[in-house]
């Protein structure tokens, strides 16, 4: 028996300790918020935050977060105004919404370790997340808004 | 065979297209079939509004203008409005609906928007592509409107015993201001509904100057709230009771099939349940699955990880011998011979041989993928002879018909419920995932979500074309361009429906071929054979990305032949400011609008043209490295202009430091929402430019995931991208959004590189090119 921390909550598995913590997070919990887009750690589409660390649920097994704490977009923030989520939607960030999640996910990360981000920094640090929309310029122009706080 | 002979041959096909100028409900009514779904055309002739026609009314079940169908109002004041067109990320969720709030005075904070589920019958066409949705749509919607608007003022009237034109709405309330009355919505709604639905031709529409909504962009997405906290449901967010989680490893080459397969060592895999065969159909296959074997696991880990496990031997099939490199080279010899003559003016034989100088440019664009960053996902409860499905599907009325006779049940019987999409660009037109699901749904007994891998997405998808696009331009002693002959070679999206489609068909050649805008005394467009190995399928904007890179960098080179301008280059090509004539082409397609009202019109290309040049600072002096490129193109009965400035260092690296693009798309919406989508244009057009190339080896796609496919990411997107929209002119009516940005990004690009380094590129994607 595995157990974890989600969102505060512990959680249980009794199941293959190797499964990807995305399918354990999406299939087993519910917790549908956190996105599959590659598997590879290619796309930024699975990004958690673990122990303040911005990882992607598709190469996390579940037994690799024994002990830690597992945030997801469900626990980002109780009424989902995080500074990030309030910047995204004050610039309609999003065209689909399906990367979105793992966006925010890797930019409240990027914030807690570096508050004030320099454009080159948001770009290096957002370059794991793919947007096929391409919603890049309003991505950066919302992780610094939310740096200057909203 | 010719797949335009054989209307059974179109099922599915037609849906997307006009073929011969044959609408699918006149396929139908000359099978002797059905007929007579549609219950109101828009009619959009009347003082003070565009009288414009669009083509609406010929796509299959047509448009439908009822408000009964479209709005309800319930007695709190909250109005909800459908919205039977699929979200897939160019925000028509949002547009179309407040199109309706618009006219029928509705608070948009008190407007709920819910998705209709597939039903063509009872709500018209629904297939979301082709950038038609605002084109088709505008004018029903506010005729909706208008007509729920004045069903509540009738109501009201009726109540205060006052003559129906003293009333009026006002802000989700009706208003009788000589007596001050006022009554809100909700307390109307009952009344209402129990009145008469006005005549079409009766309504009165909302004067554009008292427009709230409609052009001011002022407005979020409905889905904003839900898409930032995580709630907003996609295909692959569905979870129903007692639901199983599929994954297929299907034939890794097009038409190939399973030999025999075994699945003991998958069965081993915890939380793996069964392995089991899947249908396929035999190629070209269309929309239907292409078979293979299913695992079937409690979760989508399991069944990748059993998958793994699978051993699987496969009949490759004729196509097993697919080589891109071998192909290229078919196409370009294809290429360089006479192939059928789609538009032919004057003589261009003859204008070459006399012209003073030929140029020649060959340029190929190879197979692409659409990967959208959902991969195909969808959920099917097959019960007995009713199903339901939950997908991400472009086309909700099509998915319900193609489930319908794949499982052999009526389509009354068939609930498709359409979920928002994570990004679709063509691919989920095609509804062979829901397919799968539906069928091992019914196989189990129980419902089934299958989940394509990002692997399955890019090696099993419907990719775009490959292609040789050739042109020999003629230029006089004057440096004037006399002489125009392009050849375009390419497998066909007819393919994908009936073996043997050897030429384009006229939506394809209609886009950026035949209907080539420029001023030249003789011009002749070729269209050699070219035969499919793969599927081939719509992708944002289909043959537009080759054919406007092609054209848009012959004028680059024409310019840098004639040591001219780029941009005056371009201006002098398109020539005086006329409505193109263009009588030689027998089937132009025109995106299936009528001419009259979406003719091709020099005058708007060459205003796009000037509008970004004076906007986007063409001509200013950048610094050594830099270059600028310029590049226009009419697509989807829109018209776009791109300035690039790129930057490129000694190694050969590429960076771009500003993007500037400008759409004329007539009467706009939701200038917000277009703004957007011509933002991501330009990502999607830098893909396509710098990286993205599938290449097929012995039948088999050699990429699979991000890696070896790459899109652009945002430490390599524009530094900025500057969107104008050109102010349309009086009663232009709307045109497409969605697609046309995307053509002329990659030949702006490469002009601009060629301005920086005189490197210039005719193989996409630039890939190393830059570095040797
Ligand atoms: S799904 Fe994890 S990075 Fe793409
Ligand atoms: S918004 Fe669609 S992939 Fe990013």
């Amino acid at each position: 028996m595995i157990t974890m921390k989600i969102n505060g909550q512990q959680k249980n598995w009794d199941g293959d300790p190797d499964l990807p913590l995305l399918w354990f997070l999406r299939d087993e919990s519910g917790l549908t918020g956190t996105k599959y887009g590659c598997g590879q750690a290619l796309c930024g589409a699975c990004t958690v935050i673990v122990d303040k660390q911005a990882t992607r649920a598709c190469i996390t097994s579940v037994s690799d977060v024994v002990g830690r704490e597992v945030t997801t977009i469900e626990g980002l923030h109780p009424t989902g105004d995080h500074a990030v989520q309030k910047a995204w939607r004050q610039l309609n960030v999003p065209q689909c919404g399906f990367c979105q999640v793992g966006q925010i996910m890797q930019a409240a990360a990027l914030l807690m370790e570096n508050p004030k981000p320099t454009h080159d920094q948001i770009r290096e640090a957002m370059a794991g997340n793919i947007c096929r929309c391409g919603t890049y310029q309003r991505v950066e122009n919302a992780v610094r808004l939310a740096s200057t706080g909203v | 065979m010719n797949i335009l002979t054989n209307p059974k041959k179109l099922r599915g096909f037609e849906r997307h297209i006009k073929v011969d100028n044959v609408s699918r409900r006149s396929i139908l009514k000359g099978l002797g079939l059905a007929g007579g779904f549609v219950l109101a055309a828009p009619v959009m002739s009347r003082p003070g509004f565009a009288a414009y026609q669009t083509g609406a009314d010929k796509m299959p079940h047509g448009v439908v203008v009822d408000p009964r169908v479209f709005v309800s109002v319930a007695s709190d004041g909250t109005v909800t409005i459908l919205a039977h067109r699929a979200e897939m990320g160019t925000g028509v969720r949002t547009s179309l609906p407040m199109i309706v709030a618009e006219e029928m005075e509705a608070d948009w904070s008190r407007v709920r928007v819910q998705q209709a589920p597939g039903d063509e019958v009872k709500f018209g066409n629904q297939d979301t592509d082709g950038s038609r949705s605002t084109r088709h749509y505008l004018m029903p919607m506010r005729q909706i409107g208008a007509s729920a608007r004045t069903m509540l003022e009738t109501a009201a009237a009726k109540r205060w015993g006052v003559p129906a034109t003293e009333v009026k709405a006002v802000n989700h309330e009706v208003v009788h201001n000589a007596s001050g009355r006022r009554i809100g919505f909700g307390d109307l709604a009952a009344d209402a509904a129990k009145g008469a639905v006005p005549s079409v031709e009766g309504l009165k529409l909302k004067d554009p100057k008292d427009f709230r909504y409609l052009g001011k962009g002022a407005i979020g997405i409905v889905d904003l709230r839900d898409i930032t906290v995580g709630t907003a449901r996609y295909g692959a967010d569905v979870r129903l009771p007692g639901m199983k989680y599929a994954v297929i490893a299907r034939p890794p080459v097009t038409g190939g099939k399973v030999v025999s397969f075994e699945g003991s060592e998958a069965m081993k895999v915890s939380g793996v349940e069964k392995v089991m065969e899947v249908k396929g159909w035999p190629w070209p296959s269309k929309f239907q699955p292409l078979g293979g074997v299913a695992v079937i696991a409690r979760n989508t880990g399991a069944a990748i990880k059993g998958r793994d496990a699978l051993k699987i031997v496969w009949d490759d099939g004729p196509n097993g011998k697919y080589d891109s490199v071998a192909y290229r080279a078919e196409l370009e010899g294809a290429a360089r011979k006479p192939g059928l003559v789609v538009r032919k003016e004057g003589d261009v034989d003859a204008a070459l041989k006399s012209a003073d100088k030929v140029i020649v440019g060959e340029y190929y664009l190879p197979h692409h993928a659409h990967v959208a960053m959902e991969p195909p996902v969808a959920v099917a409860d097959v019960k007995g002879d009713r199903a339901e499905i939950w997908a991400p599907v472009q086309s909700a009325g099509g998915t319900r018909e193609d489930v319908a006779t794949t499982l052999g049940i009526p389509q009354e019987n068939v609930t498709v419920n359409v979920t928002l999409l994570g990004g679709g660009f063509g691919r989920k037109s095609k509804c062979d995932f829901a397919l799968e699901a539906a069928l091992l749904s019914k196989e189990l007994g129980a419902p089934v979500k299958v989940q394509w891998t990002r692997e399955d997405d890019i090696r099993n998808g419907f990719l775009h074309t490959v292609s040789v696009e050739r042109i020999e331009a003629g230029i006089d002693k004057n440096g004037k361009v006399t002489a125009w002959r392009h050849r375009s070679v390419a497998p066909s999206i007819a393919s994908t429906f009936a073996a043997g489609a050897l030429h384009q068909a006229p939506f394809e050649l209609g886009m950026g071929l035949v209907d080539m805008p420029f001023e030249i005394a003789n011009v002749q467009c070729e269209n050699p054979e070219a035969a499919a190995h793969t599927r081939i399928g719509w992708f944002r904007s289909v043959s537009n990305i080759p054919r406007a890179f092609a054209v848009q960098s012959m004028v680059g080179e024409i310019a840098h032949a004639t040591k001219r301008d780029q941009k005056d280059m371009l201006l002098e090509l398109i020539g005086a400011p006329r409505i193109v004539k263009l009588d030689s082409v027998k089937d132009l397609w025109n995106y299936g609008e009528p001419y009259d009202s979406y003719p091709i019109d020099r005058a708007r290309l060459r205003k796009v043209v000037e509008f970004v040049a004076d906007k986007g600072g063409w001509g200013r002096s950048v610094p050594k490295g830099h270059g600028l490129g310029i590049a226009v193109h009419r697509s989807f009965v829109s018209y776009i202009a791109t300035i690039v400035e790129v930057a490129v260092d000694e190694k050969g690296k590429l960076t771009v430091p500003r993007v500037d693009t400008a759409i004329d798309c007539g009467t706009y919406v939701n200038p917000e929402r277009i703004q957007a989508q011509m933002e991501g244009a330009v990502i999607m057009g830098m893909s396509f430019a710098k990286t993205g190339e599938i290449t097929f080896k012995d039948g088999k796609v050699q990429q699979g995931n991000f890696d070896d496919f790459p899109v652009l990411r945002i430490d390599e997107s524009p530094a900025v991208t500057n969107v104008y929209i050109v102010p349309p002119g009086p009663d232009t009516p709307p045109s497409g959004v969605g697609e046309p940005g995307v053509p002329p990004v990659a030949p702006a690009l490469i002009n601009a590189i060629f301005a920086a380094t005189g490197k210039r590129i005719r193989a996409l994607p630039i890939g190393k090119q830059l570095e040797a």
